[in-house]
């Protein structure tokens, strides 16, 4: 008897004998063939007690340099966003955390519910119809999608705008070769998708046209004209499919009303905590005509046997579990905890609160591009609208060593798009906002900019407010 | 709003059990008749609470100096409506999902005995240790050099589930079960590929799960079902009929999914590499055989784990889960990527996890040497590295049981099952709902709802739901395909020998109670949040989302 097994050797004894065996042993001797059934113990450490175990764990958490740490103006598609207290208190209530999916509505209606609320509030959010109640994470989202739009149309290429997540276009490419669909990427012009090579890479062969915004480098693409020129070059059958981030669409036009038929993103913003990357939840909607072929489980409402509004999972002849090779994807366990997290954090900031969210990170981005702009040795890499995050150019300067520099202060400055785009954008660095990084951050960055430059170039180092006032804006 | 106002009915027509014939004395486990005026709310969403004005959340001044929003952002790009969301208060929040949190069955409250699943406890200091801020707030673009500690585990963790799995190269970055599975069909296609071969046939069992089939449909190849012998195993005549030069891989679980380890595993692997296929185990019950036997050492190439069953995370009322791989050395090269690389003995001044050693991501395949796992990568599966938040439960786990308490844990959950068979035998329910196969079974086992349905008319699925009334969440039902009316149970080594002892009991009185009055059981539920509700009619008319004004 170890951990968290129950049975004392009382019970196992009286066990063994009800069983008929004289020893567990004897019990998997019968089943497994004697060569494969192992006496030598696993390779592994002894078992440990839960406070040895806990002290290990915060010795791991100790090695990390979490937002908890430094002032992180790192994004690139998930987002130090503040997350309420009552997701804690929710998600941690053992009737949402223990169960499975609601295989038995009757004893589910909190967790149908939930899916059915969630559905909602994606269905308003971005303006379609339909939503599922979650798929992975933001890029395997966007396969998924392509994966529907194949199934709809049975075209073999995927046009995809490069300003998608590069982690989007790597797993697009991977999943895409498993559907026998081909990818082509549409390059950016002066950071945004160049419309020109959009309309030209999209034809009647087109699958599925894929642009993302806003796009990877900040940038708010003009997603209505997009739709309309994929639609113009490849026909009625071609699938639009938008990757959003959820928490901008409470100010950017939303899919539904950009001529996006299927809508996807990664829901991390919404009520996740970072968690080096996951688990997060993926939303993905659409319109009507691909309700039969979406990927994943879906709550509908019904009544029950006495006229009591019920809910339960609906139109599972689209899952694997009824069809099978036919299926319209093989998701089975997705996110639902994290997707419940989602819809709690949408009803916290509600209908007034989400715009005012979305207006408060664009003004703050738009403050801290044009403060950090302003600085001496930084440029920006594009100058398109941005709402959250934007991408600045530091010619001649070693960007890494420049996070390093501005780390070892207590701020993490943002991405280094080499890391991402290698020479590319060797010296281009992305950087993004959330409500948690104040006014008096943004121009501490610019502080610890300024000094990280001067460091690099071996000079002294000049005030960003005197840059700022340059260029008309007050610091 | 779209369906008739709903009237709780006072719950007053719960049947009395039958007294068993009237010889039997001994208290019934008492079903759930009282029932909480809560979980028979009338349901009512978010949406249609709360009012214009209400608010939780304060947002802050902006702080900045004041800009034109046209010029931020042209009025053409941005949204005109708001998505209308809900107009509430933090108190009425937490009321609505509260209540309507006590409308689910959950682990915590009670057995949960469904088959394929693992629903074994979940220990709390998981949940704590996730917690950490330096696991949960921590950025997954965060500069590898100041994320040791992560790295570390996850290096930690693939150490574990290679050990686990006799395989010796793990990736994590899969998301569940299928997502593993679909890596892994996708690393065998290229494995094959790489050697200049095209074979597009995936021999399937027809005990597989759904995922199987489906997954191999996305990955572009094609289905072959293999038919199972009377014993509940691979058929191996018809496995040996259709394994040819055209077979990519075999996909199996083992046990499967009847409860069974296939006796015959060694025979069958040496079919399949014989005919140069690959051998791709499901790891969806890997929870019977930790630290008994491997899937490495009976010939698997590729494994899935689902980290969410075998090692306890929380099932989050349907993920999230999450779906490392192990792999043999023929196939490590095509690994996704990035790939975690670990250094003995750095540089001095070099960042380092608590063990002394640096970690660090390799993102690009040419930075590998030849035949190193990744080096010809498939590519990425999803962003990032995975669900860490899973791999640090994960590691938890088995680092607080070690070996011997994974081998415990896999052995006592053979012995439940065993167990539990055994008393569904001395209490005759077995006369009416049948062992599908065997005599024995691993973790798990499957009884059939054939002879219950003929004599009686009560279906699995009525069984099914009379066990709601009696506080126990059902097994799986209609799965395995193959078997008539399919019970699939699974009791988990978490639970103490009385629960099971109960469990049988109950399912006992309800065949008895069958007997006497099959409509008891046929309109069941009578004790839960709502009872039978119309399936056919929501598939037929879709009702998806809460309609506004």
């Amino acid at each position: 008897m170890t951990r968290y097994t129950t049975t004392t050797e009382a019970d196992r004894e009286e066990m063994l004998r009800a069983v008929g065996v004289t020893s567990t042993r004897d019990l998997l001797a019968e089943q497994i063939p004697a060569a494969l059934l192992r006496d030598e113990p696993l390779d592994l450490p002894d078992g440990r007690g839960e406070q040895e175990v806990h002290a290990h764990l915060r010795d791991l958490a100790g090695a990390n340099t979490s937002a908890e740490d430094e002032v992180t103006f790192l994004g690139a598609g998930m987002y130090d966003h503040y997350v309420p207290a009552i997701i804690d208190m929710l998600l941690g209530r053992s009737e949402f955390l223990t169960p499975y999916t609601p295989y038995q509505p009757e004893v589910s209606q909190g967790g149908l519910q939930v899916m059915f609320e969630y559905q909602t509030a994606i269905s308003e959010l971005t303006a379609l119809p339909v939503s599922n109640a979650s798929v992975y994470e933001g890029p395997s989202a966007v396969a998924a999608a392509a994966y529907l739009a194949k199934l709809h149309n049975g075209r073999g290429k995927l046009v995809v705008s490069a300003g998608a997540h590069p982690h989007t276009l790597q797993t697009l490419e991977t999943l895409a070769h498993g559907y026998g669909q081909e990818v082509v990427v549409v390059p950016l012009k002066g950071g945004a998708t160049d419309p020109d090579a959009w309309a030209a890479a999209i034809d009647e062969t087109t699958s599925a046209a894929i642009v993302q915004q806003p796009n990877f480098l900040g940038a708010v693409e003009d997603v209505a004209a997009l739709t309309a020129a994929a639609k113009e070059a490849g026909g009625d059958k071609l699938v639009t499919v938008g990757a959003y981030d959820p928490i901008t669409l409470g100010i950017l036009v939303p899919p539904g009303e950009a001529g996006i038929d299927v809508a996807v993103g990664e829901g991390q913003t919404l009520g996740n905590r970072l968690d080096f990357g996951g688990p997060s939840f993926g939303f993905f909607a659409a319109r009507d005509a691909f309700l039969r072929r979406m990927p994943g489980r879906i709550a509908g409402e019904t009544t029950d046997v006495d006229g009591r509004r019920g809910f339960v999972l609906t139109l599972q002849t689209r899952e694997q579990h009824i069809r099978r090779e036919k299926a319209t994807s093989n998701i089975c366990t997705a996110q639902a905890l994290n997707a419940l997290a989602g819809v709690v954090y949408l009803g916290w900031l509600g209908r007034e609160g989400l715009p005012e969210l979305a207006e408060l990170l664009a003004r703050r981005t738009h403050y801290a591009r044009t403060t950090l702009a302003a600085i001496d040795g930084v440029e920006l890499l594009h100058d398109r609208p941005v709402v959250r995050e934007f991408a600045l150019r530091l010619p001649g300067i070693d960007v890494p060593a420049l996070v390093a520099h501005v780390q070892d202060r207590g701020y993490h400055p943002g991405l280094p798009l080499v890391r991402t785009h290698g020479d590319e954008h060797a010296d281009g660095l992305l950087v993004a906002l959330t409500e948690q990084r104040t006014k008096e951050q943004i121009d501490r960055l610019a502080e610890l900019l300024v000094g990280a430059i001067a460091a690099q170039r071996g000079g002294g180092s000049a005030s960003p407010q005197a840059a700022a006032s340059r260029n008309g804006v007050a610091a | 709003m779209s369906t008739p106002v709903d009237v709780p009915t006072p719950v007053t027509a719960e049947p009395v059990l039958p007294a068993a014939g009237g010889a039997d004395p001994r208290p019934l486990a008492a079903p759930t008749t009282s029932v909480n005026p809560i979980q028979r709310d009338h349901a009512t969403t978010i949406f249609e609470k709360g009012a214009p004005g209400r608010r939780s959340f304060v947002a802050p001044d902006a702080g900045v100096p004041e800009a034109d929003l046209d010029e931020i952002l042209p009025a053409g790009l941005r949204r005109t409506a708001p998505a209308r969301l809900p107009q509430v208060t933090e108190g009425e929040i937490v009321r609505h999902y509260v209540r309507l949190s006590r409308r689910n069955f959950d682990l915590d409250t009670g057995f949960y005995p469904l088959g394929s699943c693992t629903m074994k406890h979940n220990p709390r200091l998981h949940e704590r240790v996730t917690a950490l801020p330096g696991h949960a707030r921590l950025h997954p673009f965060q500069e590898p050099e100041r994320a040791q500690g992560a790295l570390e585990l996850m290096w930690g963790l693939e150490r574990q589930l290679a050990e686990v799995s006799g395989l010796p190269h793990v990736c994590l970055q899969p998301s569940a079960g299928s997502h593993g599975e679909l890596a892994g069909v996708l690393l065998a296609r290229a494995y094959h590929e790489a050697r200049g071969e095209t074979r597009t046939k995936v021999l399937t069992p027809d005990t597989a799960h759904g995922t199987n089939p489906a997954t191999v449909t996305m990955a572009g190849l094609e289905v072959v079902k293999v038919a199972t012998n009377p014993d509940g195993g691979v058929d191996l005549d018809d496995l040996r009929a259709k394994a040819d030069d055209d077979t990519a891989l075999l996909m199996l679980t083992n046990p499967n999914t009847l409860g069974i380890f296939d006796p015959n595993i060694q025979e069958i692997a040496s079919i399949v590499h014989g005919v140069g296929g690959v051998l791709y185990y499901d790891g969806a019950n890997l929870n019977a055989i930790m630290g008994i036997t491997r899937p490495g050492d009976m010939g698997f190439d590729i494994v899935h784990f689902n980290l969410h069953k075998s090692f306890t995370q929380p099932h989050g009322g349907g993920g999230p889960g999450s779906g490392p791989i192990a792999v043999s050395d023929r196939v490590a090269p095509f690994l996704p990527l990035p790939v975690i690389r670990r250094d003995d003995a750095p540089a001095p001044g070099t960042r380092t996890g608590p063990s002394g050693a640096a970690f660090s991501l390799v993102e690009d395949a040419t930075a590998l040497p030849e035949g190193a796992p990744g080096s010809r990568s498939i590519g990425k599966l999803r962003g990032f590295q995975g669900n860490y938040g899973c791999f640090v439960r994960s590691y938890t786990y088995i680092t607080s049981l070690g070996a011997a308490g994974l081998r415990d844990a896999s052995e006592t959950a053979v012995l439940n099952a065993n167990y539990l068979l055994a008393k569904l035998e001395e209490h005759g329910v077995r006369e009416l709902l049948p062992l599908a196969f065997g005599t024995r079974c691993m973790h798990e086992f499957v009884l059939s709802g054939g002879p219950l349905k003929r004599e009686l008319g009560v279906k699995t699925l009525d069984v099914a739901k009379r066990l709601l009334d009696h506080g126990f969440h059902p097994p799986t039902v209609y799965f395995p395909l193959l078997v008539d009316e399919a019970l699939l149970i699974e009791p988990v080594e978490t639970e103490a020998r009385e629960t099971l002892d109960a469990f049988a009991l109950v399912l006992a009185e309800i065949l008895r109670e069958a007997k006497d009055d099959p409509t008891i059981a046929q309109n069941a539920p009578y004790s839960t949040p709502v009872r039978r509700l119309d399936e056919a009619g929501a598939a037929k008319r879709p009702v998806l989302r809460q309609p506004l004004d």
